[in-house]
């Protein structure tokens, strides 16, 4: 008995040891001892590490074969929940023991940046290639940090058996679904904790972005939420909500929105590509259209690009930028890429491989006028306060919409300015 | 006689053995052939067990102690040298019988208990977060790489890497048709001899050309060199790929002997604030900082950070009145059930007693999950199926969401007190009941005077650990409710139902950046506070022992 103790022990205390010392060195002797073995027949050398969620993960393999065989390098792909890349990078990239390469969303860039974690990457004459949109999106602080693969944005969904043409504003459309007989007229989730980034177009309909562009387009840190545009805003939801005609409820998390659209309980939802796939396993015919404007102005969506980021701690920076240029920028890998996830290529002319469906077709359209993610790292504060101040205003808590947005306001430029 | 000593010397082959002067037991132990004098009597079997144990132990540490010297980790590595000298003479000496038990204990003790507490004690002095990420070498790196910037409209060059005569990295680039090859030290010079094959330089005279292998091998060598024009304003080339070069124009330099960053177009210079960062006079800051202590900054920002202070007093009586109250009703719920269940006159008490305590073997975050669900206001089962369809706000109003906290807690932790109190009441002595049955005591009197106090003597301390269990039951609060509802207007996002440990988690890692350092300082904080609560209630559970 008291072995078994002391083995367990050990053995346990040896392993505990070894994954320290393991994780947190500097992994540079390493990479020069593997570089030294393999000096002798010049041909091969370096592991190329990628860090991708298990979508990306299959989506990749056929390339990646390629790129092995082409450069008699060995590239290892490391699944992660999609989740745990972001914090397990920040924290795992300082000793040397990370990715080189991570499959990412561009509105990590500024926290990534911030933290001098990601290379600047040239893409040099493959840019114009990029739809522009994505590009910017992976742009902080004037130079590009990743490489896009898949642009999203949300989009109005039809339901083609319950209306037939839909109209031109979101008063209208909401009628129309009341009067359809269906048990929501329009679907948008948000759940208890609010959804700014689905409830966007309907915001930007009012005039009312979370933050000001300079000349260029590029946000500046500067709220310009507040104004007339956003109390506005504020009055609209709570008029829509609970309280007032009950289109808005708080209860609706994304997996209810997504069952009753399914289930053919909406003649329309407010959704992203990602939740196509079961509404026409389902056998539901759908149309996507462009979001009709509730405000007056246009219902400018939030565009999502994903792409690649190169650790600026990698060892093998030449190869991962040899992978990522001139692999992952091709239109074989965005359109693979976009049989796994739905999402738009970024590369212009994979994305035009895929346009014969209507469906991409409608998402782009909508994506037209959409602008891509804030990607300043105060972002997580301002995603908190403005989810649950709508959610607030929605289920009726909040019973003066103009003072709690204004609340909200100070809420946010108060995080903004703490970080 | 002999029989007794055999046993004995079974039981002693640990190591820990004697000299045996039992000559008839030393004889028929050498019949069964181990060996006949008293040291050959130790190498027996059992010896070679440890022997092979411990020889793999220190073959795994030396293989710890060699990887840590090989990546430079000296904490490891001395860590790692002291536990093996250690546990070699613990576990080879014959004196240290109490030690071959506690030297596994203690190992894990310092390993996952003080050294956990010590390095978080270390990261709440620091300023370790978002910007603050890395050592401060890495953030020069950072900040220089991140203003190295493409000169506008610049034209991209077919690249190749070459090396020197001695082994000097260059490139060879074609500008316009013609080749130009550099090196670090020596600007770009017409090569008018080289080739090109295919729109790349295949052979520099006096150079040779990297293969894809070679240049792999230089990476790091290859990505920091910068191959200048003679016009030095004109920018420098450099490849990241080491097939294209590119001209790039550095903004930023560091002067290695004074620690600074200055900025080249506009002549700012940032020095070393001490708080982590580059600063310039006009107090920017360049992007990326680095880990520096801070003192007891994390410690004050707690009670001066008027958004932290403000929503800080309320979480913490509502941490005190969640510990308590979870504590007190699942104790008596599960008391009442243990007394209910232990009265013989109650029918199959084996199968309800094994039916009670099923939610006690069900994942905790599964429960709060499930439970979230069941509560949902309007698609919950409770509301929806139990209810008619009310719509009851059980987690969204924050006095029913606190209700519901402690209910969850409740289906959740009464099993646990169930099986404790059961064992207990199975302890007391039926003897006591009899004399207060022969008193004259009703069951009221006896449950108060006899039940209950010979049972906080055993339950006491499993309380305390369950309130202090309970004060940092993070994954209830996350899974069930996440901390809501939200104060409305609150500065920094924190709920109705949020306790401490959710209040660190949500103002380090939900509200913008991450701040490993302050929520370091806050669980240690909170450490202090349940260990001294605990202490007073250890403290006070003595007294209970004087009934006896």
């Amino acid at each position: 008995m008291r072995r078994s103790i002391v083995i367990t022990a050990a053995v346990g205390l040896t392993m505990a040891l070894a994954a320290c010392g393991g994780g947190t060195g500097s992994g540079e002797e390493e990479t020069t001892a593997g570089a030294e073995e393999t000096t002798e027949d010049g041909g091969s050398a370096g592991t190329l590490t990628i860090w991708a969620d298990e979508f990306r993960a299959a989506a990749l393999t056929d390339i990646v074969a390629q790129f092995e065989q082409d450069k008699g390098v060995t590239v290892e792909i490391v699944e992660k929940n999609f989740d745990d890349i972001r914090p397990e990078f920040i924290t795992q990239a300082p000793t040397g023991e990370g990715p080189d390469i991570i499959v990412g969303a561009h509105d990590w860039s500024g926290e990534l940046v911030t933290n001098g974690l990601v290379s600047p990457v040239e893409l040099g004459d493959v840019a114009a290639e990029f739809a522009e949109v994505a590009v910017n999106a992976f742009t902080y602080e004037g130079q590009v940090y990743g490489v896009p693969y898949g642009i999203e944005n949300v989009a109005l969904v039809r339901n083609n058996a319950l209306a037939s043409d839909t109209p031109a504003t979101f008063d209208e459309l909401i009628a129309q679904g009341q009067a359809s007989g269906a048990e929501y007229p329009v679907l948008i989730q948000m759940g208890e904790e609010g959804d700014a980034f689905h409830m966007y177009p309907l915001q930007t309909s009012f005039g009312a972005p979370v933050f000001a562009t300079d000349d260029t387009g590029s946000y500046i840190p500067e709220l310009a939420l507040g104004g007339d545009g956003g109390t506005a805003f504020a009055e609209y939801l709570a008029s829509i909500g609970q309280a007032g005609s009950g289109v808005l409820d708080t209860a609706i998390t994304s997996d209810i929105a997504r069952e009753a659209f399914a289930n053919g309980e909406s003649p329309y939802m407010i959704t992203g590509p990602w939740n196509i796939a079961p509404f026409t396993d389902a056998g539901l015919d759908v149309s996507v259209l462009p979001i009709p404007s509730a405000g007056g102005q246009p219902a400018a969506p939030f565009v999502g690009v994903q792409g690649f980021y190169i650790s600026s701690y990698s060892e093998n920076a030449i190869l991962a930028n040899e992978f990522l240029v001139n692999y992952a920028a091709t239109e074989d890998v965005q359109v693979a890429l976009y049989e796994t996830g739905d999402r738009i290529p970024a590369l212009t002319t994979a994305a035009e491989a895929v346009s014969d469906d209507p469906i991409v077709a409608g998402f782009v359209a909508a994506g037209e006028i959409g602008v891509p993610m804030p990607s300043l790292p105060q972002m997580n504060a301002v995603w908190e306060f403005w989810g649950v101040t709508e959610a607030n205003l929605v289920s009726g808590v909040a019973t003066d919409p103009a003072a709690a947005w204004a609340t909200m306001v100070e809420n946010i430029q108060g995080a903004v300015d703490a970080a | 006689m002999a029989r007794m000593n055999g046993r004995d010397a079974a039981d002693r082959t640990s190591g820990a053995a004697r000299p045996d002067p039992d000559e008839a037991a030393a004889a028929e132990r050498a019949a069964v052939g181990r060996g006949t004098t008293s040291h050959a009597r130790e190498m027996g079997r059992f010896f070679l067990v440890k022997l092979v144990i411990l020889a793999l132990i220190n073959a795994l540490g030396l293989f710890v102690v060699f990887s840590a010297w090989q990546v430079g980790h000296w904490g490891v590595l001395a860590a790692m040298v002291v536990i093996l000298v250690v546990a070699n003479w613990v576990y080879f000496s014959r004196r240290m019988i109490a030690g071959k038990y506690l030297f596994p204990g203690l190992v894990f003790l310092l390993v996952f208990q003080l050294f956990t507490i010590a390095f978080t004690a270390y990261i709440s002095f620091t300023n370790y977060g978002t910007g603050h990420n890395a050592s401060r070498e890495d953030a020069v790196a950072a900040n220089l790489a991140q203003n190295e910037n493409r000169v506008p409209d610049s034209p991209s060059y077919p690249l190749t890497v070459v090396s020197g005569p001695d082994g000097e990295l260059g490139f060879a680039i074609i500008d316009d048709g013609a080749v130009l090859v550099g090196t670090a030290e020596q600007a770009f010079a017409d090569a008018p001899d080289a080739s090109i094959t295919d729109g790349d330089v295949t052979e520099v005279p006096g150079y040779d050309v990297l293969t894809f292998g070679e240049v792999l091998e230089q990476q790091n060598e290859i990505t920091s060199l910068r191959v200048g024009f003679d016009d030095v304003d004109e920018g420098s080339i450099r490849t990241q790929d080491g097939s294209t070069g590119y001209l790039h124009r550095s903004v930023l330099t560091y002067d290695e002997a004074t620690g600074t960053i200055t900025d080249t177009d506009t002549g700012v210079v940032y020095t070393d604030n001490g708080e982590g960062s580059f600063q310039a006079e006009d107090g920017s800051t360049l992007l990326v900082g680095w880990r520096v202590g801070v003192g007891f900054e994390n410690f004050t920002k707690m009670f001066t950070d008027s958004r932290l202070s403000g929503p800080f007093l309320s979480v913490l009586v509502w941490t005190f009145a969640f510990a308590f109250l979870s504590v007190a009703t699942t104790f008596f719920l599960g008391l009442f059930f243990a007394i209910a269940f232990n009265h013989p006159a109650v029918r199959g008490r084996r199968v309800i007693r094994s039916l009670l305590i099923l939610p006690y073997a069900f994942p905790g975050i599964l429960a709060g999950l499930v439970w979230a669900g069941l509560l949902n206001r309007r698609f919950g089962f409770i509301n929806q199926v139990l209810l008619g369809g009310a719509e009851i706000p059980w987690l969204t109003d924050p006095w029913l969401a606190k209700l519901s906290i402690i209910g969850v807690n409740l289906w959740l932790g009464f099993p646990y007190m169930f099986i404790i109190t059961t064992g207990a009441l199975q302890a007391i002595s039926s003897d006591v009941y009899e004399a207060a049955k022969i008193d004259g005591a009703r069951a009221g009197r006896v449950f108060r005077s006899i039940t209950l106090p010979l049972l906080m003597i055993s339950v006491a301390p499993l309380l305390i650990a369950s309130f202090a269990f309970n004060f940092n039951n993070f994954n209830l609060i996350y899974f069930v409710t996440e901390g809501g509802p939200n104060f409305p207007g609150s500065p920094i996002a924190v709920g109705a139902t949020d306790i401490l440990i959710s209040l660190v988690y949500s103002v380090a890692f939900e509200s913008g950046t991450q701040q490993f350092g302050l929520a370091s300082a806050m669980a240690i904080m909170i450490f202090i506070m349940v260990g001294l609560i605990s202490w007073l209630g250890f403290r006070q559970t003595r007294k209970l022992e004087e009934v006896l």
